[in-house]
Parts: structure tokens; C-alpha cells; sequence
């Protein structure tokens, strides 16, 4: 099939109408030219009789009616291949540091440059030979990637099965040239490079079997990790009003995550955020590894400003490069921030191509595309034994800060575990915001399921003290009663907030978070007796400076067990009253 | 020689439809009618159907109106004779000099590569304790204030262009009142910073359609300040009707309304002009400041909500203060780190305390027995309100820090604050340590 032509009838925003000749399909790629041989890419959103109708990833400014457009026979596709690692990419994969070094301070519409660099040379160790069996997704060899072992697999979209022809031997090449070639059952050859293209909305199923996410995915942030857990292949949301520290809470996560792999998906976003990890990662030492953060970091980025067409392609790639590296038996968290902004996407799009609104004028398929895109996080097990994952952890950014719109209901339909960030918190300065009365989970904790039952029993009592103290005052309360609001006070301020710019208190590991919580639990736990309310208010404001000054002491520090002892004198103490 | 067209099919709200070909998409047209000659910009294309929205409104556009196009898209002018001048939305002088035809630039140009861009690092001071301390202002940031109409909003901006160490001042007015417009020049005219000041003005007397390139042109011209290495401070007034604006436009257009009758890119809109602001590589850098109004002092209305969601933070002026709580400065970390030991610590305290003042004056008004701690938290309260909250004190950051400290050690125990013991050594004030 020769990819077909047409030439443009109508614009609108960014919609064009091409009327063409021959066939195109969905979803195709096309390039509308321009008169001064600007090439912008498009994409086939709607066909009505020989009418095409196409979302313009650029600005549409200058086009004329009766232009050209060339149509690419291909559906939207990424590269993929070794070199994807610490490179930053816009949505439609452009890498943008070179696009800087071309094109100076502003994003030239119309510049389209390679996801890989070409000329760099790989170290390939092959790891097949001659007569052996492979299929889809099979590893031909390795190459080193910084501190990963690259595989080069059989391109995902081969069916069936293909015979080694012949492999490339031990030496540097480059993603272009041929590593293998392989012969399939009728013996047709076929040549396998490192690089391979695959079409971004179809999800990589060259796997055995989908596994249930069991495995604790430990953030260092003790809310999350002992109350809201997230699971290794699971999915999450964080929905919440602005200023309510979503970013913040991702951009911690994407330092501190128990993953082989990160990629940062900033969707519609402020490009501030982008550079701050742009620049910052670099230069921090993943405690994991010892080498930078950004070694194991992708950033895909469509800020806001940037075309709307292109958000919505940009969680795409940012989720088929996650799968990529799953297939290489690597845990790889995807952080999409915001989904929200996508789906905003979505809604100027079908806005412009006249369709029946549903909802706050979203379009009515929201739902639906919305849990496929989670759909694509799990673990697998690939063929040779080994097991990947994609964690994916998206934002959304509610209208109104209002949880009952359409993006927060359709996400929380599909997702594993719910962050509800609340304006209540964040504004009282309790950070991370993560309403613990709202949120949930429904993977593993850290610690034991019974004390996390009893601790949230706790603040959820702790809170109705809390709201009728505000009817019947203080001196209307039992003292049982104040003694437990004081409790799940003081759970709030030491476990469940935490100070991310405190280099001890801002990461907490698991083995940490067991250690603590149990003493607070048993805290929680001791029958204590004051005198009056004063002194009990007075009691826990100690007990908790106190406490607050452990969470700030290394583990390995005398003072850690110091403080320790004096939390545990203290209790006794208070409970000698008794 | 361009050719005329002399046949609107349709004239409706402020757009005219016409049929006409090879022409552009975004490109500008002359419309010459009774009424005079306007400016007018392409907005859709469909087939050979062409429609125009036309800068000074349609009323007294003809049916039989001249319109020409010119081949290129909306332009301003450039260069330091702009300094000191008046303009309106669409780039005409509005005091008495003359126009500037000379160095035209594209406005709306596209975004900056997010890989040009450096994190932010310069604060800029403002001698206001609210800001200072509690939510820094940082160069190159976007931050809107939010306020109910009748708020000394405009008041506040002057304030802060005049005391804020910048190299160029750049003012869009968007449906400002005439009297609002002459207080914002006589202002800079009296401290002597008109000279460093660039000012596009669109008055609500003026043609709504106008209003919509105020952000687009300002931000084009700031942008080319900022390329040549200056500091500009962009202030923008009133975003709100800048939003009206888009609104009227799409209702005409019969764009699909996807909340409150705002069209559905009106995320997408606000964000193209608020990203513009921007710390460069190798250049300068633009700081936008921007008055929205919140119809029915209501957050959650489309444009408060879709700005809180692009800015970096936003100040809520309420009854003529700062409001310490819902106002953030999102980039306040990247600099309060740097200034002094005490600040992040005096910036969270303060605050964390403030909120329990206001939970006790709840109580107190329900009537509640007041406890030892109430009354404690009642005195910080209303010292807090009179010595840092109010607009008119002016006073630099270390003194207002200082000022914290006295405050808290005259009304609390040090342990009672929640203050980290190492700096409870450091900066309590030892006078005030009780027996």
C-alpha cells in the first residue's frame, strides 16, 4: 500500500480537514506541508466519507486551505533501543537538549530529530546462536547501558517463530545496523537492528503471563509505604486541588522509589518542574546504585505551553518506553503528572470535531480510554523466568479541587491505590498532604495489617473527638476521649507527616519505618493518666518534639538511640500515674 | 497589490465570515468600513469560507466592508523607544506620541525549550512580611493574586513593581477602568520608573477583542527585553476578563462550553501566556505577576481554579491582606534556604500556629471555655495580624525574621512551638527565657 495524499480543506485550532485519495487508516501519522517546506506532523482522528480529519501536533498558524499533506502509512510510533536512558524527550519523543543545541531558546515547529542517537557505538555480547529457536521479544544479545544490561530483543510485533540465521559477533555497533538475522517458518529472512519502532498506543504483550502485584513498592514516605502502600506493578492516583503538593509528593517519589527504572511523564504541566529534576538529577546519588539519579530517569515533557496534541502522545510514549524496559526483566515506575491535562486534551479535541458531550463536556469514551492506559501497568513474567514490572502513579488535578468530576471517578475506578490529597491538610502545612481518613490501598504494607486496622481506628476516632470538641468544646470532653485525641494527634504529626527537606526525616526505608512505628504504636497503645487536659496537652507537645527530633536522627547515630530511651521513659512515666 | 474583498456573508458578534482564498490561518486582515478601519485576525478556515474576528468590534461593519489581507500574522513593535510609552492591545499609541512601525516581532511566538531554561535562584525582594517570609517571591516565577473585586489588587502590583529590583516594567491591562489606568501611570511616573516601563492598556470602553492580545503582546515584547539580558517584571490586570474574553469569542464561534459556558481550552490558553515567564540559559528573565478576580469570591470558578493549576502559588488578598493560609509561593524553597538558618523554620511555625489561633477563635465564639493555651494562642493571633499581616508594613526580610522570634518567645514556652531544639538555642530570644 503506497501511503496516500490529500490536500487540506478547513482548519480550526488545531484541527485540520484533508480531503484525500486512497486509503488511510486511524490513528495514522501524516505531515501537512507548509509553504515555506515546514513539514508539521499530524495525526487521522476522525474519517467521515473522504474527509480526514486530523489533530495537528504544532501550532497551526500559516497553514492555507489547499495545501498539501503527505500521509505516513504508520501509526504514531516511538524508537526504541539503547541510548533512551537520562535523555529528555517532548511527547512525540524529540530530544530536546538537542533540539536546543539546533534550534537555540524557543521549540522550532516543524523540527523532527532521531530519539537515538545514531552514531553512537554499543558494546553488543551476543547471547543466541546460529540454529537457535526465538520468538517476539526474545533476547538476541546485551549491550551495557549505563548501569543496566540492554537486551536486544526480537521485535515485539513478529509473530510466530524464526530460526537464527546468523548473529553479529562481539563488538561495537550502532542502533542501525543489523545484530542477527533470522529466518521464520516459510524461511523468509528478516534482519534484526538494536533499534525497533513500536506504535505507542498498542500495548507490548510479548510476555508468558500476567502476575499478581504482590511485591511492596517502598517510596520512603512513611504515609504511603505503612497506610496507602502502592505494590510493584500496581497503579495509583493522586488526585488533589492545586497548591496541595502533588508534584512535590512525585518528585520525591521519583528520587527516593525502590525501582530499577524512573520515567517522569510531565503532561501538560509547568516546565519549572521539568527543570528543576532536569537539573537536579544529575547531580544526586541514587543511594542504590552510587551513581546519579539520572541514570535510571527518562522525562518525557509536554508542558503546557507546548502543544496540546502532543500531551496526549506524550503518556503514551512515556508508557510504552516503560514497557520496554519491563521486557527486560526491570521494575520501572511510570509518574504521570497530570492526567488530568490529558484528558483536557481529549476534551479540546472532541470539542473541535463537534461531538455529543458527556459530562463537564468531556468526551463519553474518557472512561474508557482512561483505564486502558492503566491497564498498561503490571508485572509480568517474561518468557525466559524473569520478572518485570510497570508501576504507574498519575496525578489528577480536579476541577475545582472537587473529587466528584469525571478524570478523579473514571481513575479511581481502575487504580490499585487512591492518594487523596486534601486543601485541609495542606493548608494546616501537614505535608504530604494525603488525606488519612479518605485514601486507600488495597496492596500490602510495610508493617502488619492488624496495627494499620488499629492505628487508623485511632485517627478515625481521634478525628470524631476532634469534630465534636468543636460543638461541645474541650470541657465537654471525657477525658478518655481527649487522651485519644491526642493520640491520633500525635500519630498525624510524627508518623504520618514528614519533612521532605530534612535529609533523614525526608526518606524513611522500610526497615526504619518497621522499627518506628512499633514504637508509636505502642505509644498509641499504653493506658496513659494525666492530672488534667493541661498537662496532657502539655505531655504529648513534649513527647512529640521529642519524637520529631528521632525522625530527624540517623539510624546509625547514638543520638537515634537516645531519643529512643527518652520516648520510652517518657510513656512510662506518664503511665506511673496511672 | 493584495486583493480586496467586498462581500461579508456574515456578521456575527465580533466575527465576520467571508469567502476569500490562499489565505492563512492566523493570519491579519484590514477591515475598512463607515466605522473606520480595523484590524482583524483569521480564526477558522473551511473551505473557502473565512472567519475573521475583528479587533475593534463589528458594530458599523458593512456588508459590503473592504477587507484586505496581509499576508502576515499579528506583529508588535520593538525596540527601547518603547520605553515610557502607552499602548492599546492591538499596538496603537495611546498617549500622544508616535506610532512605531520599525523591528516588527511575532507575538505568540512558540515555547521555550524546557531545556533552556535554569531553576530559579534569585529572590526578589519586596519588603512586604507576607511575601518575605512567608511565600517568597522568586525571579522568573508566575503568581497570580487572587482577589475578590474591590480588593486593592492594582494597589498591591504598583507597590511591588515600584520596590522590586527589576531592569524593565511591563503593564497589560485588560478592561481596566480609566481612573485604575491613570493611577498605574501616575504611580510609576512618580517614582521615576515610567522610564523603565512599557505599558499595553486595553480600557473596559474598548473593544473587547483588543483585550485578548494585551497578554500575547506584552509577553512578546517582554520576552525580546529578556533575550537582551534585562529583568522584567510583567504585571497583568485582570486575567478574569481576559478569560471573558476568550469566552465571548468561543460563544460566537459556537464552540462546545465545557464549564460554566469558559470553552475547553481554556486551560491551555491561560498556561500559553503564564509559561512564557521564564529564567534563561545564557539571557535575562521575565517574572509575571497577574490580577484574577474571583467572581463571587469563589475559588473554584473556572479561571481562579485553571490559574491556581498553571502559577507557581498564588497570594489571596482578602480583606486588604495577604492571607497566609490557600497563599503559596511554590518556589519559596528554592531560595529560603539560602537567606537565614531561621527562615523556613519561623515561615512553618508561625503559620502552624496562626491556624490554631484561628481554630480557637472559633471556639471562642461558640462560647467555649477559653484554656491556658487558648488564651496564649489568642495573644500571638492578634499580634501577628497587627505587626506582620498588615499591607502597610515595610520592612526587610532579617528584621521581620527577627520580629518572629519576639513575637513567639512573648507569648509561648519554647517547647510549646514545635521548634527543632538546636534552633530554639540559636535564635530564642535569651532575654525571654521564662524562669
Amino acid at each position: 500500500m503506497t501511503p496516500s495524499k490529500g490536500k487540506i480543506t478547513g482548519v480550526n485550532g488545531n484541527m485540520i480537514s484533508v480531503l484525500f485519495d486512497g486509503a488511510v487508516c486511524q490513528n495514522e501519522v501524516a505531515y501537512a506541508q507548509l509553504d515555506d517546506e515546514t513539514r508539521l506532523m499530524c495525526e487521522v482522528v476522525r474519517v467521515r466519507d473522504t474527509i480526514a480529519d486530523l489533530q495537528v501536533f504544532e501550532d497551526t498558524a500559516g497553514i492555507k486551505v489547499g495545501q498539501t499533506v503527505e500521509f505516513a502509512g504508520e501509526l504514531l510510533s516511538v524508537e526504541l533501543g539503547p541510548g533512551l536512558l537520562t535523555q529528555v524527550f517532548d511527547g512525540l519523543q524529540n530530544p530536546l537538549p538537542r533540539l536546543a543545541e539546533q534550534c537555540g531558546f524557543f521549540l522550532q515547529r516543524g523540527m523532527y530529530l532521531n530519539a537515538l542517537p545514531t552514531d553512537t557505538k554499543w558494546a553488543f555480547t551476543p547471547k543466541v546462536k546460529k540454529g537457535d529457536t526465538v520468538a517476539a521479544g526474545d533476547t538476541i544479545g546485551t549491550v551495557p547501558e549505563g548501569i543496566f544490561e540492554h537486551r536486544i530483543m526480537v521485535p515485539f510485533d513478529w509473530t510466530g517463530e524464526y530460526t537464527v540465521e546468523s548473529v553479529a559477533e562481539a563488538g561495537d555497533r550502532t542502533v542501525e545496523e543489523t545484530v542477527a538475522t533470522l529466518a521464520d517458518a516459510q524461511g523468509a529472512k528478516r534482519e534484526v537492528r538494536m533499534l525497533q519502532r513500536w506504535p505507542v498506543k498498542i500495548p507490548i504483550r510479548a510476555y508468558a503471563e500476567r502476575l499478581r502485584p504482590e511485591e511492596p513498592l517502598v517510596t520512603k514516605v512513611r504515609i504511603v509505604d505503612t497506610f496507602f502502600p502502592v505494590a510493584r506493578g500496581g497503579t495509583y492516583c493522586i488526585p488533589g486541588p492545586f497548591g496541595a503538593g502533588k508534584t512535590v509528593l512525585q518528585q520525591i517519589t521519583s528520587r527516593h522509589a525502590d525501582v530499577d527504572i524512573v520515567i517522569v511523564a510531565a503532561c501538560g504541566e509547568r516546565a519549572g518542574e521539568v527543570v528543576e529534576t532536569l537539573r537536579e538529577f544529575p547531580d544526586l546519588t541514587d543511594p542504590r546504585t552510587g551513581k546519579s539519579l539520572m541514570e535510571r530517569t527518562v522525562i518525557i515533557c509536554n508542558t503546557s505551553s507546548m502543544p496540546v496534541a502532543a500531551r496526549e502522545a506524550s503518556v503514551y510514549t512515556a508508557v510504552t518506553l516503560a514497557e520496554y524496559y519491563r521486557q527486560m526483566g526491570l521494575h520501572v515506575l511510570l509518574l504521570a503528572d497530570s492526567t488530568s491535562r490529558w484528558a483536557q486534551a481529549l476534551r479540546e479535541m472532541s470539542g473541535r470535531l463537534e461531538e455529543i458531550p458527556g459530562e463537564e463536556a468531556f468526551p463519553a469514551y474518557l472512561e474508557s480510554v482512561i483505564a486502558s492506559f492503566y491497564e498498561r501497568g503490571g508485572v509480568v513474567r517474561l518468557r525466559d523466568g524473569a520478572t518485570g514490572s510497570v508501576t504507574i502513579g498519575g496525578t489528577v488535578s480536579p476541577a475545582g479541587g472537587n473529587f466528584d468530576e469525571p478524570v478523579t471517578q473514571s481513575t479511581l475506578k481502575v487504580v490499585g491505590a487512591f492518594h487523596g490529597l486534601s486543601r485541609a491538610r495542606s493548608d494546616a502545612r501537614r505535608y504530604p498532604a494525603i488525606d488519612p481518613l479518605d485514601s486507600w490501598s488495597k496492596y500490602p504494607s510495610v508493617v502488619s495489617e492488624d496495627c494499620i486496622r488499629r492505628a487508623r481506628d485511632i485517627l478515625r476516632a481521634g478525628a470524631e473527638v476532634g469534630q465534636m470538641m468543636k460543638v461541645v468544646g474541650e470541657e465537654g470532653t471525657s477525658m478518655d476521649d481527649f487522651v485519644l485525641f491526642l493520640k491520633s494527634e500525635y500519630l498525624d504529626d510524627v508518623y504520618l507527616q514528614q519533612d521532605a527537606y530534612d535529609p533523614v526525616d525526608g526518606a524513611s526505608a522500610a526497615d526504619r519505618q518497621q522499627h518506628v512505628f512499633d514504637v508509636i504504636f505502642g505509644v498509641l497503645n499504653s493506658a496513659l493518666s494525666f492530672q488534667d487536659k493541661a498537662a496532657a496537652r502539655r505531655f504529648f507537645h513534649q513527647l512529640a518534639q521529642t519524637t520529631k527530633d528521632w525522625n530527624r536522627a540517623d539510624m546509625k547515630d547514638e543520638s537515634f538511640a537516645t531519643l529512643q530511651k527518652k520516648i520510652e521513659s517518657m510513656i512510662a512515666e506518664a503511665q506511673d500515674h496511672a | 497589490m493584495r486583493r480586496v474583498y467586498h462581500r461579508v456573508e456574515k456578521i456575527a458578534g465580533n466575527v465576520i465570515t467571508l469567502r476569500a482564498d490562499g489565505v492563512q490561518y492566523g493570519e491579519l486582515a484590514e477591515v475598512a468600513s463607515r466605522a473606520g478601519t480595523s484590524l482583524a485576525q483569521v480564526i477558522r478556515l473551511d473551505g473557502e469560507t473565512v472567519s475573521l474576528q475583528v479587533f475593534a468590534g463589528t458594530r458599523g461593519v458593512a456588508t459590503d466592508a473592504g477587507v484586505r489581507f496581509l499576508g502576515h500574522l499579528m506583529q508588535a513593535p520593538f525596540s527601547d523607544a518603547l520605553l515610557g510609552r502607552v499602548f492599546t492591545g492591538s499596538a496603537r499609541p495611546r498617549d500622544k506620541g508616535p506610532a512605531l512601525s520599525d523591528n516588527m516581532i511575532n507575538i505568540g511566538g512558540p515555547s521555550v525549550n524546557p531545556a533552556k531554561r535554569i531553576i530559579p535562584r534569585n529572590m526578589v525582594r519586596t519588603g512586604i512580611p507576607m511575601i518575605d517570609v512567608f511565600n517568597t517571591l522568586v525571579e522568573s516565577q508566575k503568581l497570580p493574586i487572587f482577589a475578590r473585586a474591590g480588593e486593592p489588587y492594582n494597589a498591591l502590583l504598583a507597590r511591588i513593581a515600584l520596590q522590586a529590583e527589576v531592569d524593565v516594567i511591563l503593564l497589560g491591562g485588560m478592561g481596566l477602568k480609566h481612573d485604575d489606568y491613570l493611577t498605574f501611570r501616575d504611580t510609576l511616573d512618580e517614582s521615576g520608573a515610567l522610564s523603565r516601563s512599557v505599558m499595553f492598556v486595553h480600557t473596559a470602553a474598548d473593544p473587547v477583542v483588543e483585550c485578548l492580545l494585551v497578554p500575547d503582546i506584552s509577553l512578546a515584547v517582554a520576552e525580546q527585553f529578556a533575550l537582551q539580558g534585562k529583568r522584567v517584571l510583567v504585571l497583568l490586570t485582570d486575567m478574569t476578563n481576559f478569560a471573558d474574553a476568550m469566552k465571548e469569542i468561543a460563544i460566537t464561534m459556537e464552540q462546545v462550553p465545557s464549564n460554566r459556558g469558559y470553552p475547553g481550552d481554556l486551560y491551555s490558553q491561560l498556561a500559553a501566556r503564564y509559561e512564557k515567564a521564564v529564567d534563561f540559559d545564557t539571557a535575562g528573565s521575565i517574572t509575571i505577576l497577574a490580577a484574577t478576580t474571583m467572581p463571587g469570591d469563589d475559588v473554584t470558578h473556572p479561571v481562579p481554579d485553571n490559574t491556581g493549576y498553571i502559577t507557581e502559588g498564588q497570594f489571596y488578598l482578602r480583606n486588604g491582606r495577604i492571607e497566609p493560609f490557600g497563599s503559596l509561593s511554590r518556589l519559596k524553597q528554592q531560595v529560603n534556604g539560602d537567606t537565614r538558618a531561621d527562615h523556613r523554620t519561623i515561615m512553618n511555625t508561625m503559620i502552624q500556629l496562626y491556624a490554631g489561633y484561628k481554630e480557637t477563635l472559633e471556639k471562642r465564639s461558640m462560647g467555649f471555655r477559653m484554656s491556658e493555651w487558648d488564651d496564649k494562642l489568642i495573644k500571638y493571633g492578634d499580634r501577628f495580624e497587627k505587626e506582620m499581616m498588615d499591607l502597610s508594613v515595610n520592612i526587610p526580610l532579617e528584621r521581620a525574621l527577627d520580629l518572629g522570634w519576639e513575637i513567639l518567645a512573648d507569648c509561648f514556652e519554647p517547647m510549646e512551638t514545635g521548634i527543632p531544639s538546636k534552633l530554639l538555642d540559636q535564635f530564642w530570644p535569651k532575654s525571654k527565657v521564662k524562669e
